[in-house]
């Protein structure tokens, strides 16, 4: 249903100059209240993709529809109230506060040429605290891990209150404790928000179960969409990774996933 | 934030009066204040040089500093200035040019030599960032190494065209290379400020789309900033005010450097800060500056570029040094 969808991308079309992460026709629905994995191997074409859900590139062809309303007819400022993203990594070289990092996603709300007030403040202490970086938030964030920064960038992305949060490997660099959180706190905001996710993760194993939906791309086309139980499937991961070894079974309510020897 | 911008505004705006104050006072010849308006001669020593000189300080200063920041910002890179990505050489070959071909003239009311100094240092700036740029991404060791190629290549050039067009006057040639704020008279600082405070406002209001980007400019575009057209405003704006900076006081180098770190040593990170900090503290150094060159020798001057130049030179050295992501660029 086309009015159910927050964002929806219809029959994208990109390439780079040199014609590397091409995307073809990819058609997607982002429904609001929902989390969408995007898996695939390396060089299929996933950050391409969340980089034009994004807006950050412009594809040849097709349409993303922000509210059934054409991405680029959106003014940048409302349009940034609305999406938020999240890099795979930042390169800060100045030594910013975490807090003030945090607190520059509220620009979009902000008055253009005030500072953030009471409320912005009080929204960005929340943000850290969602994303579990509060003890964070008077370090300078060049002096932070890479997994710290990353919770300090998804504060920041968390503090613009979007209706749609997207992700581009968000977990890469975090340890197993701050994987889960990053997780609980995503369908937290699924849950009392109404967010509409999407991210793009190489760990199947861990928050594969989490997922309400994961989209497989293979070459740069959407090779399969589901549920995930139907995504983690030996045969299908074994076409998308092409490698024959991928094995999955299903334990309870999980799906485990591994290569054969 | 607002809390540190009063404060910061406060307090440099105190260390600008302090330091236009003993600029005026210090000088190598003796001005008699109680007899400014009655003597002749302590009038003209004021008004026509030691004051003019000052204002042009002060707009130099500002103006660098300003550019230096903003520069800093869009590229993310703390060692960018004016000077380091070849715009201020730039501006001075473009300058010397006009200067050697006579050009005296004015069009629509601005002289040619400052149309002259704009278009060098907007084509040096293009240069620097198109030879830098591989995709969308700038390096940042490209950038500065190409910038001050092509500083040294522009400074050759300048130093050839006044070595042929006024063999005899190696003291012409050394205010394009190191820099000087001489000046007669008060109307040149009057049409600098015409081109140069509008610059100023427009860089100023931009202090926050520059804060997003000196954070990381992807992000920046996803919170609504319009990179491209910032860059090329920025580009534009910053060509112009180190264009006309350089025309009138040649290539001063390291204020755009030393200057926007030392706000952010004491005022922190955020540009809205950092850039009128700047500004003020631009203005402030560069007069203490040129007052230090004044004084320093028992007779005659250093000029400016001199002084800017051994102090920025150790001070760009300490800050490789200091920060080691900086050095891995």
């Amino acid at each position: 249903m086309p009015s159910s969808s927050l964002l929806e991308a219809r029959r994208l079309d990109f390439s780079y100059p040199d014609g590397a992460h091409a995307i073809r026709g990819i058609s997607l629905s982002i429904p609001p209240a929902t989390l969408t994995a995007v898996i695939g191997s390396n060089g299929s074409g996933k950050s391409t993709f969340i980089r034009l859900l994004a807006g950050l590139l412009r594809p040849a062809a097709g349409e993303i529809l922000l509210d059934n309303k054409p991405l680029e007819a959106w003014p940048p400022r409302l349009r940034a109230r609305e999406i938020a993203y999240m890099p795979q990594a930042t390169m800060t070289v100045f030594p910013f506060r975490a807090i003030d990092v945090v607190l520059s996603g509220r620009t979009p709300h902000a008055p253009r040429f005030g500072f953030e007030n009471e409320r912005d403040h009080a929204i960005a202490i929340e943000a850290l605290e969602a994303a579990g970086a509060s003890h964070l938030a008077q370090r300078q964030v060049t002096a932070l891990s890479g997994g710290e920064k990353q919770m300090v960038i998804l504060a920041r992305a968390l503090a613009q209150q979007p209706r749609v949060l997207l992700l581009d490997e968000p977990a890469a660099a975090l340890d197993l404790k701050h994987r889960a959180e990053l997780m609980r706190t995503l369908a937290h905001l699924r849950d009392t928000r109404g967010l509409g996710v999407v991210m793009v993760t190489h760990d199947l194993q861990l928050t594969g179960c989490i997922f309400d939906r994961m989209v497989a791309l293979r070459c740069g086309e959407l090779a399969e969409q589901g549920r995930p139980e139907e995504i983690l499937q030996s045969a299908l991961l074994a076409q998308i990774y092409d490698d024959p070894k991928v094995r999955t079974a299903r334990i309870g309510d999980q799906t485990m996933v591994w290569i054969d020897k | 934030m607002k809390a540190t911008l009063i404060k910061a505004m406060a307090i440099l705006t105190l260390v600008l009066a302090v330091s236009t104050a003993a600029a005026l006072l210090i000088g190598s010849q003796k001005i008699d204040f109680a007899r400014l308006l009655s003597d002749p001669f302590s009038r003209t020593l004021f008004f026509r040089l030691r004051l003019p000189r000052v204002l042009m300080g002060l707009t130099i200063g500002a103006s660098l500093a300003v550019t230096g920041a903003t520069l800093q910002a869009l590229f993310r890179n703390p060692l960018a200035d004016p000077y380091t990505l070849g715009i201020s050489g730039g501006g001075a070959l473009g300058a010397s040019v006009a200067i050697a071909l006579g050009w005296g003239a004015r069009v629509a009311g601005v002289p040619l030599v400052f149309l002259a100094s704009f278009a060098g240092a907007i084509l040096a700036a293009s240069l620097v960032i198109a030879i830098a740029r591989t995709g969308a991404v700038v390096l940042p060791g490209a950038l500065l190494l190409s910038g001050v190629v092509v500083n040294l290549v522009s400074l050759a050039a300048v130093m050839t065209i006044e070595y042929v067009a006024a063999p005899n006057n190696s003291l012409e040639i050394l205010r394009w290379i190191v820099g000087s704020l001489d000046v007669i008279g008060i109307a040149p600082v009057g049409y600098m400020l015409v081109l140069l405070v509008p610059s100023w406002l427009a860089l100023l209001a931009l202090s926050r789309q520059l804060n997003l980007l000196a954070i990381d400019e992807d992000t920046a575009a996803t919170l609504g900033v319009n990179v491209r057209r910032v860059e090329t405003v920025v580009h534009t704006l910053c060509s112009l005010v180190v264009g006309v900076t350089v025309a009138m006081g040649g290539s001063i180098g390291f204020v755009g450097l030393i200057v926007p770190h030392a706000v952010r040593l004491m005022f922190g990170e955020d540009l809205r800060v950092v850039l009128p900090g700047s500004l003020l503290l631009g203005a402030a150094f560069l007069v203490l500056a040129d007052a230090l060159g004044r004084s320093v020798l028992p007779s005659g001057e250093l000029p400016v570029g001199a002084i800017t130049g051994l102090l920025g030179g150790p001070a760009f050295l300490w800050l490789l040094r200091r920060r080691r992501q900086y050095a891995a660029m």
